[in-house]
């Protein structure tokens, strides 16, 4: 007997993957194709893309119509094909390396569009792929192959950057955290209009050993210590909330989106 | 919901299996460890409640609830 997940979306040829052993990006890729299964779309409507990096390979695993394009430019691609075919569904998956370092002005202007694509950013705070080189997500004094002594730069918090550019989707998750992931993800990919999920992954090869987190299942633990949901997080005295990082939905809002507009247009100018 | 936890048992795919522990870690019943070969195994079938929760953390698709064959 197969899993039943990998069985009827994911290219069972092409399993098992060759992410590390513990490594978070595979929880959230079924994670997405959970979300896919529970609303029930037509899996021939889904157009899945990603740049490169180890996240980056996750299309190549799931069987819907997939994109594997070039480092950071995944959101350009995926805009081109929601421009071409509005009907279809198309999803993003990208590394925070992919998003928010080379491809940090694709993120903000496919947000400021309000462009109808959902974008998951699978974030384990390092360029995994390359190597363990500190991106824009890794915590200040944290370290990397380029930051030996310590990170100096401030991380970006990828959820709030799309906030800020114009998403009117945005939330906040971890691997840990895979049931409140798999609702996040569903309302995401049902929204309309620009959505974003920064899913926080765990890489114990590279970040992990770096910066001596041990094993993935103590990465995994603190990740269930470390972020609460926010709404609970209100409820909470400040003492229990401290050192803590926020998850859950952060934005969830109704903006004209992006084709329909272009639509609108072209439909007046042939009048 | 009951009957059809009835019919289901956990299933391993010892080849997918890449012995991370995250599964034996955070089964609320901790009812899995690990074999000779450092893949996951079931200690204690009798006592696993079917949450599911194994499956959802398993980044190798390797262990699930399926049907007794
Ligand atoms: C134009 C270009 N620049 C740099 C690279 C090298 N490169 C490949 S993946 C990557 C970063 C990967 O990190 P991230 O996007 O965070 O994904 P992860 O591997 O951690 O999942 C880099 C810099 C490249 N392939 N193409
Ligand atoms: S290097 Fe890190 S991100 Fe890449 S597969 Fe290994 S654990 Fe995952
Ligand atoms: S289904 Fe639940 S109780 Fe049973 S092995 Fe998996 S995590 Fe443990
Ligand atoms: S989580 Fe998956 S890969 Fe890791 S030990 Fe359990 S079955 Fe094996």
């Amino acid at each position: 007997m197969n899993h039943p997940l990998a069985e009827g979306f994911f290219r069972m040829e092409k399993l098992p993957h060759i992410w590390c052993p513990g490594c978070g990006h595979g929880i959230i890729m079924a994670s997405i194709a959970r979300a896919i299964d529970k609303l029930g779309l037509d899996k021939d409507k889904v157009c899945i893309v990603s740049g490169i990096g180890c996240s980056s390979r996750a299309p190549g695993y799931m069987d819907f119509n997939t994109l594997h394009t070039t480092h950071g430019r995944a959101l350009a691609f995926a805009t081109g094909v929601k421009l071409a075919n509005p009907e279809l569904e198309v999803i993003v998956i990208a590394g925070d390396g992919d998003l928010s370092a080379i491809g940090g002005n694709h993120l903000i202007h496919a947000a400021r569009r309000n462009i109808g694509l959902t974008t998951i950013c699978f974030n384990n705070n390092i360029y995994g792929m390359t190597g363990g080189q500190y991106s824009p997500t890794t915590p200040t004094s944290e370290k990397g192959t380029t930051a030996p002594y310590g990170n100096i730069d401030k991380p970006f918090d990828i959820t709030q950057l799309a906030i800020g550019a114009g998403a009117t989707y945005a939330a906040k998750t971890t691997a840990y955290h895979v049931p409140q992931m798999d609702k996040l993800m569903e309302a995401a990919i049902a929204h309309k209009g620009f959505s974003l999920v920064e899913a926080i992954s765990i890489c114990p090869t590279y970040y992990g050993r770096k910066n001596k987190k041990g094993s993935a299942v103590d990465m995994m633990n603190f990740l269930k210590d470390s972020f609460i949901d926010h709404k609970v997080a209100e409820k909470l005295p400040p003492e229990k909330k401290e050192g803590k990082f926020l998850i859950g939905e952060f934005l969830n809002k109704v903006e004209p989106e992006y084709t329909e507009q272009y639509d609108k247009i072209i439909a007046q100018l042939k009048k | 919901m009951a009957d059809s936890k009835e019919n289901l048992t956990i299933h391993i795919n010892e080849a997918w299996c890449k012995g991370c522990g995250i599964c034996i870690a955070f089964c609320p019943k901790k009812v899995l460890g690990f074999n000779e070969n450092g893949k996951v195994t079931m200690l204690d079938r009798e006592n696993c409640i079917k949450c599911g929760m194994c499956q959802m953390r398993c980044p190798d698709f390797a262990i699930f609830l399926g049907g007794k064959e």
